[in-house]
C-alpha cells in the first residue's frame, strides 16, 4: 500500500500578498489512480497544481515523489522528474503538424528526421487509440483530439503524474468518452491522474478518489463510491447536510402586474448553455444558483447579450424585441454587472467620475456629452449615495478598494436607470461590511420597482437576497426553488440529483 | 454543442502548403497573362533571367525577412540597411582601402550589427518589432546621408570586373533580327539567390531553428510551454533577417555598381508585399520560405507587366497597393473558412485594432 504512492504533499501552505491560498494542504496520488480534486471558485486547486508543476514555490510544507523528498524550482524541473500536465488551454502550436507537437522542444538534435519523428508519432497515437495522422496539421484536428495529442506528449515524456485541469470544459459527450477511455488506458498502465473539473458526474464517472478543497483549506479525501454526490456538495460549498440554519425569509414578491419586466423563450448563447426560459416580474429579486461552471454567468451574459446570442426570443415589458449586444440591451433598460470586475467593468485609468458616468454616455451617445458639471454632480450624488470611499471625483478608480470599485460600478448603472439590473457576483473579494450593505441596496432597489437578477457563490448570501432561485447544473437549468422551498438543503439537493 | 465532434484521420493539407500553391498559380497567371498580353518581350527567356539579374537584392531581403515573419515578427529596417550597405562598400572600394573580400565583410558586419541589435531589444528587451526596426530604419538611412550625399560609382578594377561578370547559358537564348543568337545571361547576383533560397528553405523545413520559427510564430506562449526556448528564437530571426539585409547590400552594389541614397528605398515595403503574396501570413506561423521567391516574382511581373503597357509608373505601386489589400483579405478568409472560425484578418495582434470583448 506505501509503495503505491507516488505523490505524498505534507502541509502546504501558500500565501500571496494579502491572500492565503493554501492552507496546511495534504494531498496523496496513488500510483495507476483517478484522483479528482475538487472545490469551488477560491479554494485553492489551482495554486496546489501550480505548485505540483513548479510554476509556484510552497511557502511551507513537504512534497514526495516516491518516497524521496523533492522541489520545484520550475516547471521545467517538474517535467523532467515525470510530472506532466494538460491545460483547459491545449498548450501546442495549431500550425505545426500533429507529430511535430509531440516532439518538439524535446531532445538535443539539430537537425528534424521527418520521417522517422513520423513514424514514431504514428506508432504512438496508434498505442493511445487517437484518431490523427502525424503529418496533418494540428488546427485540424477536434479539440478532443488536441487534448489527446497533449497528453500523448506528456506521456511520452515518462510522466508518472499526469494533471488534467478542466479537460472536458469545451468537449462534446462523445469527446468526453474518448478522453475518458484514453485517461483508463494510461491508468492501468500506472500513471496517476490528477483530474480537476466543474462537472460533478464525469468525477463520479471516472474517479477513485476525491479530494476536497475550501478556502484554501483541505476539507476531506474519500473514496468516490462512499461519496454522495449530495455530501459532495456540501462539502464543497463548505455547508453540513444538518447544519441548515434558520434564515429569515422575505416575502415572495407578488406579481400584480401581469406582464413580466422581461421574458425568455429557448435563449441561448455562443458561450454554450443550454436553451433556457426566463421571466423576472417588476420589483423581483431573482437568483441562479449553482456550482462554478454550470452556467449560471453564461445564462445572464446571454440575456445581456454579452456573449453572441445565438437563439431564442426575448421580450421585453411585453413586447418582443431584439437584443444583439449590449448596447441593444441597455437601451431595453436592462443593467449588467459582470463578474469579473477587471477584465469586463472598470477602466482603471479613467477617473471615478468617467467610470460612473460611462454608461450613461454611451446611451446617450458620444455626440451629446454629457457637461462636466452634470457629470461631476451625478458622480457625487452617487458617491454619498453609495457611500463610496474616494478622495475625490477625480481620482483614479484603480486605487480604490475592491468594495468601493463595485460600488462604483453599480453606481454606473444605477445612473441609466434600468428596470432590470443584472449583478453577477457583486461581492466576490470584497469586505463583509460592504457586502451586507450590498446586499441591503439590492433589497431597497426592489422596493423601489427595480427587478434584479442577483448571482453569488455564498449560497446563503442569494438565499438572503433571493425570492426566487433558478438551479443550474452543467449549463442547463434543473429547477426553480421559491418561497417556502428556499433553503440550502434544498438547492444542494435540486444540484446533486439534476432536478429529479 | 461543436459541430466538429466528428474526427478524421484522413490528411488535409496544411495551411502553408495550401498557400504556397495558391501563390504558385497566381503566378502562373500572371506570367501566362503576361505572355499573352505582350509576347513579345516576355516570350523571352532574358526578359525572366532579366527579372532575377536586377532584382537580385530583392529576393535576398525578401527571404530574409519572411524567417521574420513566419516567426511573427516584422523587419522593416531591411531597406534601409541595405541601402547603407551599398554606399558603405562603395566608399570602401573607392578609397582604395579595401578590396571586395573587405567590402563583403562590412556588408555583413553591417547587417549583422542590425541584425543583433534589433534582435536583442524585441526579443529579451520585449519591444514592439515594428517600433524597433522603424528606428534602426531612421538609423540606416541617416548614416546612409551622412556618409556620402552624391551618388558614388565603384572604379576599383577588380569590382567593375565582378559587375561585369555574366554567366552565359549557351544552349539557351533568342536570334535576334540579324539572326544572331544570343544566349541567356545570368549575374552572380542570381547565383546568390539560388543559393540562399535553398540554404533557408532546408533550414526553415529541417532544422531545429527553423521549426522553432514556425512554433514561435504558431501561437508564443504554447511554444515556450512546449520547451521551445522562444526568445533565443526570435532573436536568432531578426540576426538572419539583418545579416541577410547586409548580403542583399553588397548584391545590390554588384548589379548597380554605384552606391546612392535612394539604393534599396522600399525594399521593406515591397519585401513585405512579395512575402504576403507568396503565402506567408503576417500574423506568423504560416507560409512556406519558397513563397518568398514565388511572391517576389509575382509582384516584379505585376510592375513589368505595367511598365510594357508604357502607363506612368506610379500605376505600379498603386496597383501593388490594391494586391496587397486583397491577398491580405484573401489569405484572412482562406484561414477563416478552414478553421470555421469567425473570420478575422490574418494580422498580429499588434497591427489590428483592438477587438471589444464578446
Amino acid at each position: 500500500m506505501k509503495s503505491d504512492v507516488i505523490l505524498k504533499m505534507e502541509g502546504i501552505c501558500k500565501s500571496f500578498p494579502g491572500v492565503r491560498a493554501l492552507h496546511n494542504v495534504d494531498f496523496t496520488l496513488k500510483k495507476g489512480e483517478i484522483h479528482a480534486l475538487m472545490g469551488e471558485n477560491g479554494a485553492g486547486k489551482s495554486t496546489l497544481i501550480k505548485i505540483i508543476t513548479g510554476v509556484y514555490q510552497k511557502d511551507a510544507g513537504q512534497i514526495y515523489l516516491e518516497g524521496k523528498p523533492v522541489h520545484f524550482r520550475s516547471p521545467q524541473d517538474a517535467q523532467n522528474m515525470g510530472i506532466g500536465a494538460v491545460f483547459q488551454e491545449i498548450a501546442l502550436c495549431p500550425n505545426l503538424t500533429v507529430a511535430e507537437n509531440i516532439f518538439i522542444g524535446r531532445g538535443r538534435d539539430n537537425f528534424v528526421n521527418w520521417k522517422k519523428m513520423n513514424a514514431k508519432a504514428a506508432e504512438m497515437l496508434d498505442s493511445l487509440g487517437i484518431p490523427a495522422s502525424p503529418t496533418q496539421e494540428l488546427a485540424s484536428c477536434s479539440i478532443a483530439v488536441q487534448q489527446m495529442i497533449a497528453i500523448a506528449r506528456a506521456v511520452d515524456m515518462d510522466c508518472k503524474i499526469l494533471i488534467l485541469d478542466e479537460p472536458t470544459s469545451s468537449l462534446d459527450e462523445d469527446e468526453v468518452q474518448k478522453l475518458f477511455g484514453l485517461m483508463r488506458q494510461l491508468k492501468d498502465r500506472g500513471v496517476g491522474i490528477i483530474f480537476i473539473t466543474h462537472f460533478i458526474d464525469q468525477v463520479y464517472e471516472i474517479s477513485d478518489r476525491i479530494t476536497v478543497l475550501r478556502n484554501g483549506e483541505l476539507v476531506g479525501e474519500y473514496q468516490a463510491s462512499a461519496l454522495p454526490q449530495i455530501e459532495l456538495i456540501a462539502k464543497m460549498m463548505g455547508k453540513a447536510l444538518s447544519d441548515v440554519s434558520a434564515i429569515k425569509k422575505q416575502a415572495a414578491r407578488k406579481s400584480d402586474d401581469s406582464v413580466p419586466v422581461f421574458e425568455a423563450r429557448g435563449l441561448t448563447s455562443a458561450a454554450g448553455v443550454r436553451p433556457f426560459d426566463f421571466t423576472i416580474e417588476k420589483g423581483e429579486v431573482n437568483g441562479f444558483a449553482g456550482l462554478l461552471g454550470s452556467g449560471r454567468s453564461e445564462s445572464v451574459r446571454a440575456i445581456f447579450a454579452a456573449d453572441k446570442v445565438t437563439g431564442g426570443e426575448v421580450k421585453v415589458n411585453g413586447k418582443r424585441v431584439k437584443i444583439r449586444s449590449p448596447l441593444d440591451a441597455m437601451r431595453q433598460g436592462i443593467g449588467y454587472l459582470p463578474e469579473d470586475r477587471k477584465g469586463d467593468g472598470i477602466i482603471e485609468e479613467l477617473s471615478v467620475r468617467d467610470n460612473i458616468i460611462l454608461a450613461l454616455q454611451v446611451l446617450k451617445g458620444f455626440f451629446r456629452p454629457l457637461s462636466r458639471k452634470q457629470a461631476e454632480e451625478l458622480a457625487e450624488e452617487f458617491i454619498e449615495k453609495l457611500d463610496i470611499k474616494a478622495p475625490s471625483t477625480n481620482t483614479p478608480i484603480k486605487s480604490l478598494s475592491g468594495g468601493n470599485q463595485q460600488k462604483v460600478i453599480l453606481a454606473r448603472w444605477l445612473i441609466t436607470q434600468p428596470t432590470y439590473l443584472i449583478l453577477d457576483e457583486p461581492t466576490r473579494g470584497i469586505d463583509v461590511g460592504t457586502k451586507v450593505e450590498i446586499q441591503k441596496l439590492v433589497l431597497k432597489l426592489a422596493e423601489a420597482g427595480m427587478s434584479l437578477t442577483f448571482i453569488s457563490s455564498e449560497i446563503d448570501e442569494m438565499l438572503r437576497v433571493c425570492s426566487r432561485l433558478i438551479v443550474m447544473k452543467d449549463r442547463e437549468i434543473v429547477g426553480e426553488l421559491t418561497g417556502t422551498d428556499l433553503t440550502e438543503q434544498d438547492v444542494m439537493h435540486m444540484i446533486a440529483q439534476g432536478g429529479k | 454543442m461543436r459541430p466538429l465532434g466528428t474526427t478524421k484521420t484522413q490528411t488535409r493539407m496544411s495551411n502553408s502548403t495550401l498557400l504556397f500553391i495558391i501563390a504558385g498559380i497566381i503566378f502562373v497567371l500572371m506570367y501566362g497573362f503576361a505572355l499573352i498580353s505582350y509576347p513579345g518581350s516576355f516570350m523571352q527567356f532574358q526578359t525572366f533571367f532579366d527579372l532575377f539579374n536586377f532584382n537580385a537584392a530583392l529576393f535576398i531581403v525578401t527571404l530574409g525577412l519572411c524567417v521574420v515573419m513566419i516567426g511573427g515578427g516584422i523587419d522593416i529596417s531591411v531597406g534601409a540597411v541595405c541601402g547603407l550597405v551599398t554606399m558603405a562598400c562603395a566608399m570602401l572600394l573607392e578609397s582604395g582601402t579595401g578590396g571586395i573580400w573587405s567590402a563583403l565583410l562590412l556588408a555583413l558586419g553591417i547587417g549583422l550589427a542590425f541584425g543583433l541589435m534589433h534582435g536583442f531589444l524585441i526579443a529579451y528587451l520585449e519591444i514592439q518589432p515594428f517600433i524597433i526596426t522603424l528606428a534602426g530604419m531612421f538609423l540606416a538611412q541617416g548614416l546612409l546621408t551622412t556618409l556620402h550625399r552624391e551618388p558614388l560609382n565603384v572604379t576599383q578594377p577588380a569590382f567593375v570586373a565582378l559587375r561585369n561578370f555574366t554567366i552565359e547559358i549557351p544552349w539557351l537564348g533568342t536570334v535576334n533580327r540579324r539572326g544572331i543568337f544570343i544566349p541567356c545571361e545570368i549575374k552572380p547576383g542570381v547565383l546568390v539567390v539560388v543559393v540562399l533560397v535553398i540554404l533557408y528553405a532546408v533550414l526553415m523545413k529541417w532544422s531545429r531553428f527553423g521549426r522553432s520559427v514556425y512554433a514561435v510564430g504558431g501561437d508564443r506562449e504554447s511554444a515556450r510551454m512546449l520547451g521551445i526556448n522562444v526568445k533565443k528564437t526570435i532573436f536568432l530571426s531578426y540576426v538572419i533577417c539583418g545579416l541577410t539585409a547586409g548580403i542583399s547590400g553588397f548584391v545590390f552594389l554588384m548589379t548597380t555598381g554605384a552606391g546612392n541614397i535612394g539604393n534599396g528605398s522600399l525594399f521593406e515595403m515591397k519585401a513585405i508585399a512579395a512575402n504576403v503574396m507568396g503565402g506567408i501570413l503576417l500574423n506568423g506561423g504560416v507560409g512556406n520560405l519558397l513563397g518568398a521567391p514565388i511572391g517576389t516574382m509575382t509582384l516584379l511581373t505585376i510592375n513589368e507587366l505595367i511598365r510594357a503597357a508604357g502607363v506612368q509608373s506610379n500605376l505600379q505601386a498603386i496597383v501593388s497597393g490594391l494586391l496587397l489589400y486583397l491577398f491580405i483579405v484573401l489569405q484572412s478568409i482562406i484561414i477563416a473558412l478552414r478553421t470555421s472560425k469567425r473570420f478575422t484578418l490574418a494580422l498580429p495582434s499588434w497591427l489590428k485594432f483592438q477587438r471589444t470583448h464578446d
